[in-house]
């Protein structure tokens, strides 16, 4: 690869500017690990012992992995039939599917919130049934829900459409019902698309902030506590908790990108 | 064994219209036909893969048009063989075996019984994606007997092999043909195979099957001129009843008079007359051939193991000979000469 962008001026070009945002990303972040690990070390520590800063990031992950849950249990179906069937509005239904992806999302948190608010149409209802959203882990839930599921969806659709549709018609004539060939044919060669889209909302769902803080402020999730403390101690309070929050982050995704590949090599 | 009653889809542009077919147990039938003529939509009709608008299916007499596919007990076998590639060749035969909960042992005598009978059983444990394209056919093909089907029905199944892969498969076909049992349904666009297997052809074109019958009657007696065209006959000639009686039929094409056998034209009736290249024959007299023209050799082309030579008599003749023919008539280029044929090989079509 090397040795041929040296022969080839438009690689060398397309390899420089590429480079750039590389760069740009390497840039800020470890601009900030710099400064805290090697500068501050003693507020990372400190920050690594606050018991509400450990329970702000835990509430983050786990509410994020609740919603990638809902994601792929609803998701899959819906990408199984965008990826096999046409039907009139077919185009309509993607298009709605992407519209968490285009509105900003301060725009999606005031929707969410009117919607699920204690006196919202949804939440009177599940209030009724003791589940709240506003001002609760359930309202963390369902933004991150509704702002990371058209990347499940989309990654699981393209996962479906990679699959020959004859392998399930083959299933079907060897004596499988339509819910046996999609479990045994389907679903298993999906898996790493599967895998991979449930990986992207997850994350999508942790770097969500704009949709919570409308819906649910309290309990704090890492972003919130972020610049809520930025708002008090400045960069000196905030910082610390920012890179304990990349650093998980990181290594947690490095290990699941790893996991994925090995199970796609079945 | 498996009726066609009437049926029709309309799916844009693949569409069904009107298709009626009797196929006969034990019968290996081929659909055959140009490409996009709706023969892979017929066989997933009959499959079940897909219900159709309008008309019915029966199998055994039953109506099943709308019966799920894995109520059918039918073997399915692609084009592209579908192996189930995160499943290993045993576990790929084996699939219909276990949806039926057939015991361990049942099924391991129900494997290596088909892998004897296909001669793979050394490929048991490989991983399908590994496969050679005819590897590949076995597989799907022992796959689809596993179940012990009455019928089975197959899309193209040849084409993705080449020629030696090709020809081995197709008398293994009719080996397991001959055994019994199953009746078998391909669809194919290769009039090899349909010579080489078929007991009958059903000609599908435009969504409709347009003529059934023997390989003979497909490819000596086409009843249209597309379907001559479509079996590579180039000899269709225009043509006029002048005369007939019990024994014959005169037609004029071109001013030169045609003897044909008599059929139901009238005098003055419009008509084609079909035949095959193979059946024209060149040189001199001698022969029983009712009909015979002179006329100047237009070209001679090389076409496999044999040759075509065109000739004009008035009205434009194809000829396959043989290349000892060639040499010993010195046939070329501007030559002069004789065409014979027979009016029995003559197929006469209204105009």
């Amino acid at each position: 690869m090397f040795s041929e962008i040296r022969r080839n001026p438009l690689l060398i070009l397309f390899f420089i500017l590429g480079m750039v945002i590389v760069g740009y990303i390497i840039a800020a972040l470890s601009h900030m690990l710099y400064s805290q690990l090697v500068l501050h070390p003693g507020e990372f520590i400190a920050v690594i012992k606050d018991p509400v800063v450990l329970q702000s990031i835990w509430l983050t992950l786990y509410t994020s992995f609740i919603g990638t849950v809902i994601a792929v249990i609803l998701g899959i179906p819906l990408a199984y039939i965008l990826a096999r069937y046409e039907f009139h509005g077919k185009d309509i239904i993607e298009a709605i599917v992407d519209i968490p992806i285009i509105i900003p999302h301060t725009v999606a948190g005031i929707a969410l919130f009117s919607l699920l608010m204690r006196r919202g149409a949804v939440g009177m209802a599940f209030s009724k049934l003791g589940i709240v959203f506003q001002d609760n882990m359930w309202g963390i839930v369902m933004a991150m829900f509704f702002v990371s599921c058209p990347f499940f969806v989309g990654t699981a659709r393209e996962g479906f459409k990679s699959v020959n549709p004859n392998l399930e018609r083959v299933a079907r004539t060897l004596g499988a019902s339509h819910w046996e060939s999609f479990y045994q044919i389907a679903l298993p060669l999906t898996f790493r698309h599967i895998f991979s889209g449930a990986i992207m909302s997850w994350a999508r769902g942790i770097s969500e902030f704009g949709a919570i803080i409308i819906i649910a402020y309290y309990p704090m999730i890492a972003s919130t506590l972020i610049l809520a403390r930025f708002n008090t101690n400045g960069l000196q309070g905030s910082q610390p908790i920012a890179v304990l929050l990349i650093m998980v982050c990181f290594v947690t995704f490095v290990v699941l990108r790893l996991i994925s590949k090995r199970g796609g090599k079945r | 064994m498996i009726r066609v009653e009437n049926v029709s889809n309309n799916w844009g542009e693949f569409s069904l219209k009107d298709i009626s077919l009797n196929i006969k147990e034990d019968e290996y039938f081929i659909i055959l036909g140009p490409t996009g003529a709706g023969k892979t939509l017929l066989l997933e009709i009959i499959a079940g893969l897909h219900f159709p608008k309008e008309g019915k299916v029966l199998i055994k007499g039953n109506d099943v048009t709308f019966l799920n596919p894995e109520k059918r007990g039918l073997g399915f076998v692609y084009q592209d063989f579908a192996l189930f590639p995160h499943l290993n060749v045993k576990k790929n035969i084996e699939y219909g075996l276990k949806l039926r909960k057939v015991p361990e042992e049942e099924r391991e005598k129900k494997v290596t019984e088909l892998v004897n009978l296909l001669k793979i059983k050394h490929l048991l444990s490989r991983n399908t994606t590994t496969l050679s394209g005819g590897e590949k056919q076995k597989v799907a093909l022992a796959r689809a007997l596993a179940i012990n089907p009455k019928i089975i029905l197959m899309d193209e199944p040849f084409s993705a092999l080449d020629e030696n892969t090709k020809s081995k498969l197709i008398s293994d076909m009719k080996e397991l043909h001959n055994k019994g049992g199953i009746t078998f349904v391909h669809v194919t666009h290769s009039q090899e195979e349909a010579i080489l297997l078929a007991d009958r052809i059903g000609i599908m074109m435009g969504g409709t099957i347009v003529q059934v019958g023997t390989p003979d009657d497909i490819f000596y007696k086409p009843i249209t001129r597309e379907i001559a065209k479509f079996v590579k006959i180039e000899n269709i000639w225009e043509g006029k009843v002048l005369d007939k009686n019990q024994d014959e039929m005169t037609i004029d094409v071109n001013g030169k008079k045609i003897v044909a056998l008599p059929d139901h034209f009238k005098v003055g009736d419009g008509v084609r007359l079909i035949i095959r290249p193979e059946d024209i024959l060149l040189g001199k007299g001698n022969t029983s051939a009712r009909n015979e023209f002179n006329g100047k050799v237009l070209s001679v082309v090389k076409h496999g193991f044999y040759y075509i030579v065109r000739i004009d008599c008035g009205f434009e003749v194809e000829a396959a000979v043989t290349k000892q023919s060639i040499e010993n008539l010195c046939i070329k280029e501007g030559k002069d000469i004789n065409i014979f044929f027979k009016a029995t090989a003559l197929q006469v079509i209204k105009r």
